[in-house]
């Protein structure tokens, strides 16, 4: 587009929109929390081979699994939710793809929260302690 | 932004060799990014045999010898020839930096010469860097304060907060920095780059100013300050041996100060 705005005009734009800190802030706190969570994830994982349907799910009824399991879920997507607004951000440079590529990312990411919270959810409220 | 396919006329051809004069003994090939717009004609990669006996030792003195000597269309920016201008700022065997502080010896083999990455190209190594400037302004570079300056003398300032400035009042806008870093490349038009961030964080630790929270809120945006992903190609090619990656981190570390 043909312009006649001075290069400083441009540069300042719409001018800080005073925000991203959060972002950053909660970017990292997931990280770190998604450390010990990922360990205990993957050495659950790591046991579930030799279960059956119904060991798993007494397996999983645990308050303390079942927790974890929430706390992987939750943080997990909130983080990914996150980072790929970012790499949205970084490389879509049409303004109306970019929003609705984040919009599309965030439905995303909280359908499969909430998904695989209600999964935990049920398995874990309704599986019969002891066989 | 991000452009992953090339517009029209961007594709680098082949261009003219220019040989080395008969008797040379000791030569060394530079290939050099030639475009100049009027022409309508792509850019393209001129080679030069350059005669290194009658050569200066820095790569800016090859260029200037292809230019009295061999070539004198070729175009670029030169003045201080020590490294405190920064006019001579363009991509060298792949790195941004300047050429008159870079010597021969310290490039092994061929050497190849273009623009600094990403920017309009005026023409051959002259890059537009009109949009790095107005960031520069952008972040207000100057002393800014409510209290008014004492009648008789200048505004004081400890030695110890003298030191927060050393490593960062040294930038000489060369635009190494910034035309080093993918976000910049991909988000120039609203990412403000290292080399505006590190002269902000210059006055956000000034003690003698007082307009610190306004700096902080002048920045503190997704796209002006947080398109930083710490990649660090910033503190590696500073000719100046400056670290902006580290003073846009202080400056994070100051927006979650002022909030926790």
């Amino acid at each position: 587009m043909n312009t006649l705005r001075t290069p400083l005009s441009r540069v300042k734009g719409l001018g800080s929109a005073k925000d991203g800190t959060d972002h950053f802030w909660v970017q990292r706190l997931t990280a770190i929390a998604l450390a010990p969570l990922c360990l205990w994830f993957c050495f659950s994982l790591a046991s579930l081979p030799s279960m059956d349907y119904a060991e798993f799910t007494q397996w999983l009824s645990s308050p303390f699994r079942a927790v974890m399991m929430l706390l992987v879920i939750l943080v997990a997507f909130y983080h990914a939710a996150l980072g790929l607004q970012v790499v949205i951000e970084d490389y879509v440079s049409d303004h109306a793809l970019r929003t609705g590529g984040i919009i599309a990312v965030k439905m995303l990411c909280a359908f499969l929260a909430v998904t695989g919270v209600f999964s935990i959810l049920k398995i874990a409220l309704t599986a019969t302690t002891g066989n | 932004m991000a452009e992953f396919r090339l517009p029209a006329n961007s594709i680098v051809k082949k261009g003219k060799h220019f040989d080395a004069p008969e008797g040379a003994t000791n030569t060394r090939r530079f290939s050099v990014y030639r475009y100049d717009p009027d022409t309508g004609e792509n850019p393209r990669v001129d080679t030069y045999d350059l005669d290194m006996d009658t050569c200066g030792p820095m790569v800016l003195d090859a260029i200037i010898k292809i230019k009295s000597d061999m070539d004198a269309t070729l175009s670029f920016r030169r003045s201080c020839r020590e490294g405190i201008c920064g006019s001579c700022a363009m991509n060298i065997n792949g790195s941004n930096t300047l050429a008159c502080t870079i010597a021969l010896a310290d490039v092994e083999g061929d050497i190849s010469i273009y623009p600094l990455p990403h920017q309009p190209v005026v023409k051959d190594l002259v890059s537009d860097l009109t949009n790095f400037y107005a960031q520069y302004a952008s972040v207000e570079p100057w002393l800014k304060s409510d209290t008014p300056a004492p009648p008789d003398r200048e505004r004081l300032q400890s030695p110890e907060d003298r030191e927060l400035l050393d490593g960062l009042y040294e930038c000489i806008l060369c635009a190494c920095c910034s035309t080093s870093c993918p976000s910049y490349w991909w988000n120039s038009d609203r990412y403000l780059g290292p080399a505006a961030l590190l002269a902000s964080y210059r006055w956000l630790v000034d003690s003698r100013d007082d307009n610190t929270g306004e700096r902080l809120d002048e920045v503190e945006d997704p796209f002006k300050l947080y398109r930083c992903h710490t990649i660090m190609n910033c503190t590696q090619a500073c000719p100046k041996g400056l670290n902006p990656a580290k003073a846009i981190a202080s400056t994070k570390k100051m927006l979650i100060e002022r909030r926790l």
